[in-house]
């Protein structure tokens, strides 16, 4: 350990017995929100303290951590938590997905299959997928408890009514294991249907609303929507600029200020893996503008 | 007035017996028993304070009596004590069965939904899960209560007071419940708009042969919409009988005090 | 009893809570029957208790002491001590009431307002509506008025349009509050027309009427209401 005035992973070890008990009730009852004592973290909230008190709780010396923000490895988010936990447990790191025993994230999933024995741990600013309807968090406990989800229609069908398709693009709300109604945090819906029946074991964590809920390695989760309007993936229609990859979710860069930009994967670590395999874009302005459901 | 629709319907849809709440050593409803018949709209009468309100909560289920019980016919036909229904039956009963009229419309609609979602969401919350018939089902109901359709997709936050409370009622019926409670429903609003929702609602009780409990200070009201009134004051039930009965014949010197207190047309 | 109506020692009291309890004594020992195809004409200067004891038949006021003995689908009910819930049944099946001014029923066409009755127990509304009209235009109500609610008729228009809606209903009792007071001579003559069509199918009437030549042409029996009258 490379700082003894740390405990290892830099919690206590009640807190994170604490922790891992909130979280074993969490796996018991998939997609259920389990309050749990959250601590004061060494960064502000919104920077993933639920996330890195999740990870704090679950991390043995033989990890191997990767830390995503948005899909990218190198962002000041993911670098920071990175070498947190570097420096208070002295676990390995990588930016490899396929490597990673623990993957924590903000915001995306990432587009190489999970395998078994990985756990995701999602940083969740809002876990309540009821509250922008009904602000009342008696009565949202309550419609969880008794499975009155007719709500959370009201807000799809909002959509359409106003754009004629569901607009929700992110923290789009889906069905866990045909019983509780889940907030997925911010990814874009994109990533909806890489929760379903997945080999991972997945951890949310909501460091300011100190909850903290789960889905258990494969977990039947449905993206909720409408016979007549059922749910669709969404991506920019384009290839990645750098790989080429038609099939990956992607970013939007600004390349210049005369409206140039280039679309290019989220996941920084997929990109490059395919780059690294011989696969090459454009590398130049993308062509198209327009958005497609595919 | 409009008859009762099914006369031989000799079962009744809602029983109290000895109904009592306090509020601290404060009586505020004491002794209530009546039985409410499908089709039959009950208004219950009398000034600020004197219980009608927390009788009201009481009827529907959501305040605990201090004594007494009330009871429902489910659908099923079986007569069911309403404290003894788990919650989850219970709030089943008020999103399908039962209606609750506000006042306060703000405080029985969504303001920042559309007037659409609102009328929807009883629907999507019975597991309805096809846009455009839900979308269907809103638009006739809108219509219904003399909603422009074309304003389906406005929130109710930019509605006039008598169209909020028509949207409410709209929000209540959709799913067809036999029984509707209604906490003065034309209170707070203008005197030629409340002319229209009597009327409005006075044909859809008809129509639907939907059972009311309707608790108003305004015997005008009581004598449009309501085949039976109960007087109450000081928490108790001090006259009741057939509408036009109790107001053109009162008897308790109450009685006679709020039928003179009217106005006269 | 063949009767329709039958009243035994029927009694009537209002106490005046406002005016320091006073009893104002109206009818006592009010007893007297109505059969089947039988008009039965009130008489008695105003005051006597005439429209009370209409309005007790109806329940719309109650009954103190004493008997109102109704023949309601075939069996006898005391609407002295019935339930409410009876009390609208009889008034929907059986007891017709014809009263002097309408109730104004706000936004409703004439043509609906004279359906009514009929509708409600059942008849289809095409078939309600021609009925109406055809009643309306028996009491001259020229067809421009029907679609008009008749809350902004004159008061003589109101009258007939409360006595087509009446009239209408196949109701074996009607109770006539001064049906031809305020119509013209004409209109005169179609309600007597109409008083003895029901008359035919055995309808049992009880009437008000001041005009001493309509009570003629109506009346089979006379009740003189003075000898009710609870003061003496």
């Amino acid at each position: 350990m490379n700082a003894p005035a740390y405990n290892f992973a830099y919690l206590d070890e009640q807190t994170k017995r604490m922790i891992r008990r909130a979280i074993l009730k969490a796996i018991a009852i998939p997609g259920y929100q389990v309050p749990f004592a959250s601590r004061e973290m060494p960064m502000p909230y919104g920077w993933g303290t639920g996330g890195v008190q999740v990870t704090a709780a679950i991390l043995g010396p033989d990890d191997v951590l990767k830390v995503i923000d948005q899909g990218s490895d190198d962002t000041t988010n993911a670098i920071s938590i990175r070498k947190f936990f570097g420096k208070t447990a002295g676990v390995a790191t990588t930016t490899s997905t396929t490597d990673a025993t623990v993957i924590q994230t903000r915001h995306r999933i990432p587009e190489a299959t999970l395998h078994a024995g990985q756990v995701m741990v999602y940083q969740v600013p809002i876990p309540e997928p009821l509250r922008f309807l009904e602000p009342r968090e008696t009565e949202t406990r309550r419609m969880h408890a008794l499975a009155e989800y007719g709500l959370m229609h009201v807000k799809l069908y909002e959509d359409i009514a106003r754009f004629g398709h569901i607009a929700t693009a992110y923290a789009y709300p889906v069905k866990v294991n045909a019983r509780y109604v889940m907030d997925p945090s911010p990814t874009p819906k994109f990533d909806n249907p890489k929760m379903d029946n997945c080999a991972a074991l997945q951890l949310f964590g909501a460091g300011r609303e100190k909850r903290i809920y789960a889905i258990p390695p494969y977990t039947t989760v449905v993206s909720l929507d409408f016979e007549d309007h059922p749910f669709t993936r969404y991506r920019f229609n384009a290839p990645c600029a750098l790989c080429g990859a038609d099939n990956s979710y992607l970013d939007e860069i600004v390349t210049d200020d005369k409206g140039g930009r280039m679309f290019v994967c989220s996941d920084t670590d997929f990109c490059e893996q395919r780059q690294a395999a011989g696969h090459h874009g454009t590398e130049s302005a993308a062509p198209h503008k327009e958005k497609a459901h595919v | 007035m409009s008859e009762l629709s099914s006369p031989d319907n000799d079962q009744p849809l809602l029983v109290a017996e000895g109904l009592a709440k306090n509020y601290g050593r404060l009586p505020a409803c004491r002794d209530v028993s009546f039985a409410l018949y499908p089709g039959e709209v009950l208004a219950i009468v009398g000034e600020s304070g004197s219980g009608k309100s927390t009788l009201l909560q009481l009827l529907s289920a959501q305040l605990a009596p201090s004594a007494g019980r009330v009871s429902y016919r489910m659908r099923d036909g079986v007569l069911r004590d309403l404290a003894e229904l788990g919650e989850a039956e219970r709030r089943f009963l008020f999103r399908t069965d039962w209606g609750f009229v506000h006042q306060d419309p703000a405080q029985g609609l969504r303001m920042g939904v559309s007037a659409g979602a609102n009328v929807s969401e009883r629907l999507m919350a019975v597991g309805w899960n096809h846009y455009g018939r839900i979308r269907d089902t809103a638009s006739t109901w809108l219509d219904r209560v003399e909603i422009d359709v074309g304003r389906i997709d406005d929130a109710p936050k930019t509605y006039s007071g008598g169209m909020r409370q028509r949207l409410q009622i709209a929000r209540n019926l959709v799913t067809e419940p036999r029984l509707v409670f209604m906490d003065e429903p034309t209170g707070g609003l203008d005197v030629s708009v409340q002319a229209r929702l009597l009327d409005l609602m006075r044909n859809l009780v008809s129509e639907l042969g939907l059972a009311a409990i309707v608790v108003t200070h305004d015997l005008a009201v009581a004598r449009l919409l309501s085949h039976r009134v109960m007087v109450m004051k000081g928490g108790r039930v001090i006259e009741t009988g057939l509408t036009d009965q109790v107001l053109d014949d009162p008897r308790e010197p109450y009685t006679q005090l709020l039928v003179s207190s009217i106005l006269p047309p | 009893m063949t009767a329709m109506i039958e009243l035994a020692n029927a009694e009537k009291t209002f106490t005046m809570h406002l005016q320091g309890g006073v009893e104002l004594p109206v009818v006592r020992g009010v007893s007297f029957h109505a059969d089947p195809g039988e008009c039965v004409v009130l008489s008695g200067p105003s005051g006597a208790g005439k429209s009370s004891i209409l309005k007790m038949i109806f329940g719309n006021y109650r009954c103190d002491s004493g008997r109102i003995g109704i023949r309601h689908h075939g069996k006898v009910i005391d609407l002295a001590t019935a339930e409410p819930r009876q009390v609208l049944s009889i008034r929907r099946s059986t007891i017709g009431y014809v009263s002097q001014f309408l109730r104004a029923v706000p936004r409703v066409a004439t043509i609906d307002v004279v359906a009514e009755p009929l509708i409600v127990n059942g008849v289809a509304r095409e078939e309600a509506r021609e009925r109406a009209g055809k009643l309306l235009r028996r009491l001259n109500i020229p067809e421009r008025l029907w679609s008009l609610p008749p809350s902004t008729f004159s008061g003589g228009e109101q009258q007939r349009v409360n006595i087509a809606r009446g009239f209408i209903s196949d109701l074996p009792i009607l109770l006539l509050d001064e049906p031809t007071a305020s119509l013209d001579a004409a209109n005169r003559a179609v309600v007597v027309e109409l008083i003895a069509e029901k008359k035919t199918r055995g309808v049992a009437m009880v009437a008000i009427v001041h005009d001493d030549e309509i009570r003629h042409l109506i009346a089979d029996r006379i009740v003189d209401v003075t000898s009710f009258a609870a003061a003496a």
